[in-house]
């Protein structure tokens, strides 16, 4: 006796038939599923050879005046003292007191030294540069071409990204400007956006998820939360520059803590906007993270008596607080790349005094890329390409320090 | 038989329980005698933890959940306006299902409920104790400051147990407290409940009739019943009662096995 279901169902070779057409539409959509993953490790992989490609590379230079009309010593062989009588002799009075007013002559390092000779003095003047490709690819070429072009050049392969290129303030030229004003800057922005962010956040999301009762206006508010968080950053800038920089001007300019001669443009402004920005994602965050702590941790807190404020301060917070932490860093490091709501506050795009307070003028990595990289001379392309692998290794930091925390503290119900 | 007139911790007056408009738990009318086991069994989805929860106030945390009638410790109305439910779990401990020892030291899993109800005696004492009660001591007096997730599942309950002992209750709550433990485990959760008795008034519930019939002194049988489906406390006396000689025709069928 057959059971009438079973003759519905194919047997033998026509069930291998339907079976290899089974397989055949799963290896076509996992063909799909690669050839994505491909495209974007293609892409990363672009991005990241373009931007060595312009950080590293021959460089074709000369000095606009000969070494010897200052020293008859070999360049390398200059002492530190030796420079100093040079600097002293050959500058204008006026500009080595100023030099001398930032940081004391006779204290300078020797780099730092052979530094301003080379840029006051000798005044190196970068003819061309080449990529890294064309370096590596056509350095016969690019000699020969030197040689021809620049007879008096001299030619070298060159990273732009140097440990001076680290810690030198701005400069108008580019062979002798540096990040530090800008790395500064970056991490006092992210400071004081983490100061305000992550209390506020965290405290928000801890009233959303435990306290709140569920009704129309929590509703409401999460899903507001939900839409801020994709706002465009420019429009975070306008609100930072209409609260921060206009509205509470002497706040934020310091001049209600006795700061004189200071505008709302400072770093307390746009660290406050940048933690405006972040504050949406760091909610979120938040939220998920309180979120996965299991209900029977609280019941059990709740069983022994516990508050509710006891429940969440010694239970909910302490076990959800590496998901937060996770959550802010990554949130911080979209604030450090951000740039249009930083240019709209007004950081300055020209400034070679480190930040030393929130009242300061200041400026950020990413606002320097761009300022330079709209220059019209090359050298200044390939020192935009060095800062942005500084901003990058910035990021990676960032974002290796949250998954260093979340490792660090994972626990297991 | 006893001479002395049964003393009654809780006793419940026509006690229902709502989620929002849906009746969970109709009319339930029962005295907790004190120093007893009273197991509450029934078939699944018939409000019993639900009832088991209302004594606790632990419902609370349901929003939409409220109750009508009353139920009264010593007299005293919990749900009432002037009581705090913090109060009521101070006083009614709870034991869940599945273990849920707090992440932290077996230690401070004692420590922590007797502290923050303002414990001002010996605390290593108090744990000693405590952990000596739920007979647990000797398997982790070398480990105190070790993770309470270092323990096996029925030691983590047995903890948990202690963890309840530590504040003092007066009675204490069992949300088949066995259920996630394996056989051999089980059996000393049900030894541990004899000894517990001595001092403490527990209320069980529980899927395992074998259970209840091993370990209680009074049983009440719920079930779905009524156009609602809302459950109801059919039965309730002495459990060899219950399970010799039932009066009601659902609760021999059920504790026979026939169904549920």
């Amino acid at each position: 006796m057959n059971n009438p279901q079973t003759d519905n169902f194919p047997e033998g070779p026509s069930f291998r038939r339907a079976l290899n057409a089974r397989y055949r539409s799963a290896s076509l959509w996992q063909m799909v599923f690669l050839s994505a993953l491909l495209i974007a490790i293609l892409s990363l992989m672009t991005l990241l050879y373009t931007v060595a490609d312009g950080a590293f590379g021959y460089v074709a230079y000369e000095y606009k005046h000969d070494p010897t009309e200052f020293s008859s010593t070999p360049l390398n062989e200059l002492g530190k003292d030796e420079l100093l009588s040079i600097l002293q002799s050959n500058l204008s009075a006026g500009a080595f007191k100023k030099l001398d007013n930032e940081k004391p002559m006779a204290s300078r390092s020797h780099a730092d030294l052979y530094s301003l000779f080379l840029e006051r003095l000798l005044q190196i003047d970068t003819k061309q540069i080449w990529s890294m490709t064309d370096s590596f690819l056509h350095a016969a070429e690019i000699r020969a071409e030197a040689t021809h072009k620049y007879p008096d050049a001299q030619l070298e392969f060159r990273s732009w990204l140097t440990p001076q290129f680290l810690s030198s303030p701005m400069s108008s030229r580019a062979e002798f400007a540096g990040v530090r004003t800008a790395i500064l800057g970056s991490l006092w922005l992210v400071g004081i956006a983490i100061l305000f962010a992550l209390p506020v956040g965290t405290g928000a999301a801890i009233y959303l998820q435990e306290y709140a009762s569920k009704n129309w206006l929590t509703k409401i508010i999460q899903t507001n939360i939900n839409n801020l968080a994709g706002v465009p950053s420019i429009v975070y800038g306008m609100l930072g520059l209409a609260i921060f920089v206009r509205l509470l001007e002497p706040l934020t300019s310091g001049a209600a803590f006795g700061v004189i001669d200071s505008n709302g443009r400072t770093v307390l402004s746009a660290g406050l906007t940048m933690g405006m920005l972040v504050l949406p994602l760091i909610i979120i965050n938040a939220q998920e993270a309180i979120k996965a702590v299991p209900d029977s941790l609280r019941q059990a807190s709740f069983g022994v008596g516990a508050t509710r404020w006891q429940t969440v301060w010694h239970h909910v917070l302490p076990n959800a607080l590496p998901g937060i932490l996770t959550g802010s860093i990554l949130a911080l490091s979209r604030a450090l790349g951000e740039t249009a709501p930083l240019i709209v506050v007004g950081a300055s795009t020209f400034i070679s005094v480190d930040p030393s307070g929130p009242f300061s003028k200041f400026t950020a990595l990413p606002i320097q890329i761009y300022q330079w990289t709209t220059r019209a001379q090359p050298e200044f392309h390939a020192i935009a390409a060095a800062s942005i692998i500084v901003l990058l290794i910035l990021l990676l930091s960032l974002n290796a320090a949250a998954i260093l925390l979340r490792n660090r503290f994972q626990r297991k119900y | 038989m006893q001479n002395n007139p049964p003393e009654h911790t809780i006793t419940t007056k026509d006690l229902s329980i709502f989620y929002g408009n849906f009746l969970a738990v109709t009319d339930v009318n029962l005295n907790i005698e004190s120093r007893k086991i009273t197991a509450i069994i029934g078939p699944s989805g018939c409000g019993k933890s639900t009832l088991l929860r209302a004594f606790n106030r632990m419902n609370d945390f349901v929003p939409s959940s409220h109750v009508t009638g009353e139920i009264l410790l010593h007299g005293q109305n919990l749900y009432g306006a002037d009581i705090d439910p913090v109060e009521v779990r101070r006083k009614i401990g709870m034991v869940f299902q599945k273990p849920n020892p707090f992440p932290k030291s077996i230690y401070e899993n004692i420590a922590w409920g007797a502290r923050i109800n303002g414990f001002k005696g010996d605390m290593d004492d108090l744990v000693e104790q405590s952990l000596r009660s739920a007979a647990l001591w000797d398997e982790v007096k070398d480990k105190l400051k070790k993770s309470a997730y270092e323990l096996s599942g029925g030691q983590q309950q047995r903890l948990c147990i202690a963890r309840t002992i530590a504040i003092q209750p007066e009675i204490i709550l069992m949300d088949e407290p066995a259920s996630a433990l394996d056989p051999i485990s089980t059996l000393r959760i049900e030894e541990l409940m004899q000894e517990l008795k001595q001092k403490y008034t527990i209320i069980i519930v529980t899927h395992n009739m074998q259970q209840a019939a091993r370990v209680s002194d009074y049983t009440a049988m719920m079930m779905l019943t009524g156009d609602s489906r809302s459950g109801t406390m059919i039965e309730f006396s002495e459990t060899k009662l219950i399970f010799t000689n039932p009066r009601d025709k659902r609760t021999e069928d059920y504790v026979t096995g026939r169904f549920g």
